[in-house]
């Protein structure tokens, strides 16, 4: 009896820790995801010889505030062929995904306060990896819902669209995880990063895994150059053509916010995470990040658009026959090295 | 495959590249274009070295004008206090700037070589009757030009033009930016 109320007691004070983490977290992704459209903005103006925006605040710096603040005053437009319940939860589904799904990833090592662990994300899942796959893809349901609750030919192509990527390219990122975990033997993040410390960075062991998983998460996140659920030249806005306002930008948070959190399941699954020399964990995996949030940002500057064929086939005619050789090849592998 | 893996890290290549170069954008309000010499801004009225004034009210501009802007009300010459060196002189002379095209038929069109188009081009303003420029105005752009912006550094100095045969450069001053800007100067050399 007194164990067990010890053991409440203790419960009581995790999901405390819990809550304060993930509100601390959340904020973190929110700004950081402002931050990130500014980030991209200068970078892409300057790989097109431009600026970007400068004007607001020393170079630019309280851009994303004015276009919060802007978003935020915007009328709340519901087309009357929308449907009532699903057009304003579907942006909700999106960013909930979005956010949910960065609570797995450890942002430094597990530090012990007071006789309780506290984890250096959220949470440490023993099944983290696959309750980051899982979660994550939960997203596309919001853009499919969008694109058909909104009533509007181009929305529903762009759901469609959506469903239709996000869906052949989970296999192709599910696949190059799954190798990783194979030679990481185990499915939590701070597992595999702890491995990763001890021995080698998993991109040296997993390089064919590591580029597969960069092209799916690409195409996961629907950027350029695989943005075809929006693709503004044949679609307007894609699913998001009759959104406006914070509702829009509940979509727009959440493509950002994904694009964080594959950058950062890259650095943690490839590149040993928060690990590293000198610096303490968080600096590590932001540094981390930041390369392969460049990484989008140089991608979306210099590729064009590919076509829906050409991303089909891309998928199941390339990609997924090498996802299936490097699982194969790391499964004997590693049983055969036991 | 591998060719079109090498044509995908070549345009990588590519786009780093031009992030290196300097910004083609002009920090605007801050940092001006260069003008070309031959810029149609707007209008300026000219005097002889001895202060009269060029036009002798003609009204050829007026009716070479082809949105109708420009108004020219002449009047005889007083042989004692002569305005223009001509029989007549321009009583009133007026260019509605709503209406004008910046097409530089009226200079064209002038045998006196009085009006000319100037540089000035940031000429907006809040109500439609500051738009009718009067004569006052367009010998004076100095005085008058909107928020005193003059862009002296496309004038090509005619001294024929103006008082004392100074080139306008000497009388009002080089053109400056207003201020560098954060971005060091923009433009690649016009």
């Amino acid at each position: 009896m007194r164990r067990l109320r010890r053991s409440r007691k203790l419960h009581w004070l995790e999901a405390g820790l819990a809550a304060g983490l993930s509100a601390i977290v959340i904020f973190l992704l929110l700004t950081g995801m402002a931050y990130m459209t500014w980030f991209e903005r200068r970078v892409i103006g300057r790989l097109q010889v431009r600026l970007g925006p400068n004007r607001v605040g020393v170079g630019g710096l309280l851009q994303p505030l004015a276009d919060a603040v802007k978003l935020f005053f915007k009328e709340d437009i519901r087309p009357t062929q929308a449907d009532w319940l699903l057009f304003p939860l579907a942006p909700a589904i999106s960013l909930f995904a979005a956010l949910a799904a960065f609570a797995v990833i450890p942002l430094g090592p597990i530090v012990n306060v007071a006789g309780v662990s506290v984890p250096g994300g959220v949470a440490n899942l023993s099944v983290g990896l696959l309750y980051l796959v899982g979660v994550s893809s939960l997203g596309v349901y919001g853009l499919v819902l969008g694109g058909w609750a909104s009533g509007s030919k181009y929305s529903l192509i762009g759901g469609l669209r959506a469903a239709a990527q996000v869906v052949s390219y989970e296999l192709i990122l599910g696949m190059a995880l799954v190798s990783v975990a194979i030679v990481a033997g185990t499915l939590s993040l701070e597992g595999i990063v702890g491995n990763q410390a001890n021995h080698l960075p998993y991109f040296i062991l997993q390089p064919l895994a590591f580029l597969l998983y960069l092209v799916a998460a690409v195409a996961e996140t629907n950027r350029a150059p695989f943005d075809l659920p929006e693709a503004d030249t044949e679609l307007v806005a894609g699913y998001h053509t009759e959104y406006g306002g914070m509702r829009f930008a509940m979509f727009f948070i959440a493509e950002y916010v994904n694009v964080i959190t594959v950058s950062a399941l890259a650095a943690t699954m490839f590149f040993a995470g928060w690990s590293g020399p000198a610096l303490p964990g968080p600096h590590w995996l932001f540094i981390k990040m930041l390369a392969f949030l460049f990484l989008f940002v140089w991608l979306r500057a210099t590729l064009p658009r590919l076509r829906y064929d050409q991303l089909m086939r891309l998928c199941w005619l390339v990609l997924l026959p090498l996802a299936l050789v490097n699982l194969l090849v790391t499964a004997i592998v590693v049983t055969a090295l036991g | 495959m591998a060719n079109e893996f090498g044509g995908l890290l070549r345009g990588l290549w590519t786009t780093l590249k031009h992030a290196a170069r300097p910004a083609v954008t002009l920090n605007y309000p801050e940092q001006k274009r260069q003008l070309p010499a031959n810029f149609r801004g707007r209008h300026r009225l000219y005097r002889h070295e001895n202060g009269l004034e060029r036009c002798i009210g003609c009204e050829l501009c007026a009716g070479a004008c082809p949105s109708q802007a420009i108004l020219v009300e002449p009047a005889e010459n007083d042989p004692e206090h002569p305005v223009s060196p001509g029989e007549r002189y321009a009583k009133r002379y007026e260019i509605n700037m709503i209406r004008c095209i910046f097409c530089g038929f009226c200079e064209e069109a002038c045998p006196v070589d009085a009006i000319k188009l100037g540089a000035e081009y940031e000429l907006a303003d809040y109500d439609r009757a500051s738009f009718v420029y009067t004569k006052e105005m367009l010998l004076e752009p100095e005085k008058y030009a909107p928020r005193r912006q003059l862009h002296l550094d496309v004038d090509v100095p005619r001294p024929e033009y103006t008082p004392g045969g100074k080139a306008l450069g000497d009388l009002y001053g080089t053109y400056q930016p207003i201020r560098g800007s954060d971005e060091g100067v923009g433009g690649r050399g016009e």
